[in-house]
């Protein structure tokens, strides 16, 4: 392998910086994105619009999230790109070839886990795993018991695979969906919530084991509607709500979009706002010993210099960094959980 | 069109060439098949039959009489043969065959045919199998396959506990045919194993009914009930002397043809329509099942 997982970093981070929301930008580097969709729509028979026009590039080697409230087209977006479902317009490109046509090229070297784990409840973990390699046709017989057992360690099942799935809990269930992804090594892992079910502990399990698979070189499409999910695993992140991508791009540059808030730790609250004002703060909040607003256009240096001349016995002066969170607010001006 | 079907052109790059294995997904879906509690119930409930039957008619005839009205020319090759149960223990394997052909084998195969893809829908795992990449034309194959076998492992169970049971409860020896000559016992364990082999193909046409129902639906019950209820339709609508015009086109109309394989010479011509019509009901349904599930969207 010779992608180097940082140098394709560094180029996707420029990538993201040039393009930014606009989609044309990356338009012409298709051919090096794992994932790129151009105008890809799906209306479902009923007339409901799922996904409208979406142009998506996921960078190789990138970690990717995949954000949207439920309901806004997410799912629809991974069963088209896995070639479950046909596009009504547009085209989606999944490792360089046109999906759904190379489902059969493709797929083999994609690992997925889609709308939670399915499986055959009076087999064990193992002989699930066993018949979901099975049915893929490039997966060696011959190598196929000893990739299952390395698939069930790795996801930390290896003690329960002989355990019938139905007696599985949906933590355990999860895991097992993850393995039937690892059982070959791949280019991409399309994991549509993951953390689904899995308790603190086996979220931050979930989060180590992308963070080393993206070590490997794995891209790794991650959907979720966690926003702190996809904060503290993800490189790259797109945002969808009803049907469309409202952004995508560096998960750093999509938070920095959000405006930061000045921050003051005063116990001269009162003084504090007053002079803030004067200084051309908006948007004031009081909280506790803390005074924080949206920041003005001078130098900061010199609102602090103002606080301090008039008295205002200062603790602490900050900008706060903005959130996945804001940014997704300032987007869709509506709060995350509300469903599309 | 296919969209799942492209020819798989490369393999990933620094992985060694896929040997393929056909067999490999074949294999796996009978072992799944087979395994499941319900496959065993119906095989269970099939194997009971001839048991029933071969204790009826042990008491039935237990007096030392013969076995009462149960000759009688109009009631199909069933009661003609049950008469003949109480002298040669190898009647009850045809016997068998006759009283579960119409409702208990087709029932069977309809039950496992119907839930072949439907189920695999309603447990999501259709969607995990589909991205393997199992590949829809592989997998429906694989499916028809599989209930196929199921056809010919039900048939054999019905045989085998008949022969079993004729052995334990009747005597076993020579035969006379519908004809009235008579043939060997090895002669007439091998028209047994015929028949066997002629009721499983009867089954061919129901099996493809089934699956293509199943590519219609994500509900397993639904498409079952659905093949269920078509059986019971057509045959009581091949009962109805109206009808008779379309009746030689009904799926079931030519299956107790099989009794033909008991005369001497054996009578071909009816045996022949019926495994014909099996492959044209094979050859429709499995167009439709294909076309329906090439194309269609996995949103279970």
């Amino acid at each position: 392998m010779d992608r180097g997982p940082s140098a394709d970093e560094d180029k996707a981070v420029g990538r993201g910086v040039d393009g930014g929301l606009d989609e044309g930008g990356a338009r012409g580097e298709d051919e090096d994105a794992v994932i790129a969709t151009r105008a890809l729509t799906k209306r479902f028979r009923g007339g409901q619009l799922a996904v409208d026009g979406l142009d998506l590039s996921v960078p190789a080697a990138s970690v990717f999230g995949f954000l949207g409230p439920n309901g806004s087209g997410k799912t629809t977006t991974i069963r088209m790109l896995m070639g479950l479902i046909a596009p009504t317009s547009g085209a989606a490109r999944v490792l360089g070839r046109p999906m759904p046509e190379s489902a059969r090229a493709v797929l083999p070297q994609v690992g997925a886990l889609i709308e939670g784990p399915a499986l055959y409840g009076f087999l064990s973990g193992r002989e699930n795993l066993m018949r979901y390699d099975a049915a893929d046709p490039t997966a060696e017989g011959r190598t196929r018991r000893a990739r299952v057992g390395a698939a069930l360690e790795r996801v930390g099942l290896a003690s329960a695979a002989g355990k019938k799935a139905k007696a599985y809990s949906l933590g355990m269930k999860q895991r097992l969906g993850l393995a039937a992804a690892l059982l070959q090594p791949r280019r991409l892992l399309v994991l549509d919530e993951p953390t689904n079910g899995l308790d603190p502990q086996g979220m931050r399990e979930i989060r180590s084991l992308v963070r080393e698979l993206a070590a490997e070189g794995t891209t790794v499409f991650l959907s979720s509607h966690l926003l702190d999910e996809i904060e503290q695993v993800c490189t790259h992140a797109a945002v969808m709500a009803q049907g469309r991508l409202l952004t995508q791009g560096p998960v750093a540059e999509l938070a920095a979009r959000a405006r930061g808030r000045l921050t003051v730790t005063t116990p001269d609250t009162a003084d504090a706002a007053r002079v803030l004002k004067e200084q051309g703060v908006g948007d004031l909040v009081t909280a506790g010993d803390r005074v924080s607003g949206e920041p003005p256009g001078r130098d900061l240096a010199e609102v602090n210099a103002a606080l301090v001349a008039a008295g205002v016995r200062v603790r602490g002066f900050g900008l706060e960094r903005g959130t996945l969170e804001d940014a997704f607010v300032a987007l869709t001006g509506e709060g995350f959980d509300v469903a599309g | 069109m296919s969209r799942a079907e492209a020819p798989a052109a490369g393999t990933a790059p620094g992985r060694a060439p896929a040997r393929r294995r056909p067999g490999g997904l074949l294999r796996s879906e009978l072992l799944t098949t087979f395994r499941r509690w319900r496959t065993l119930a119906l095989l269970g409930v099939l194997a009971a039959v001839p048991v029933l039957f071969g204790i009826a008619v042990k008491v039935e005839t237990a007096d030392g009489g013969s076995l009462g009205g149960g000759g009688g020319g109009g009631e199909e090759a069933g009661p003609a043969f049950i008469s003949q149960v109480t002298n040669n223990g190898l009647f009850l394997v045809f016997t068998a065959l006759a009283a579960t052909l119409p409702f208990f084998l087709p029932m069977a195969v309809g039950v496992i045919a119907g839930d072949a893809l439907a189920g695999e829908a309603n447990a999501g795992t259709l969607r995990y199998l589909l991205v393997a990449p199992a590949g829809r034309t592989r997998l429906l194959l694989t499916k028809y396959a599989t209930t196929l076998v199921f056809c010919l492992a039900a048939t054999l169970v019905v045989a085998l506990s008949a022969l079993a049971v004729g052995a334990a409860l009747f005597p076993m020896g020579e035969l006379t045919t519908i004809s009235g000559t008579r043939i060997g016992f090895g002669e007439g364990l091998e028209r047994a194993l015929l028949i066997a082999l002629v009721v499983a193909a009867s089954l061919v046409g129901v099996a493809a009914i089934g699956l293509f129902l199943s590519t219609l639906t994500s509900s397993g019950i639904a498409a079952m009930a659905t093949t269920v209820g078509l059986l019971i339709t057509v045959q009581i609508l091949d009962q109805i002397p109206q009808l008779h015009a379309v009746q030689p086109y009904f799926f079931s109309h030519y299956w107790l043809s099989f009794a033909d394989l008991m005369r001497e010479p054996v009578y071909w011509d009816e045996i022949t329509r019926n495994l014909g019509l099996q492959a044209v009901y094979a050859a429709v349904f499995g167009s439709a099942a294909w076309a329906r599930f090439t194309t269609k969207d996995i949103t279970a």
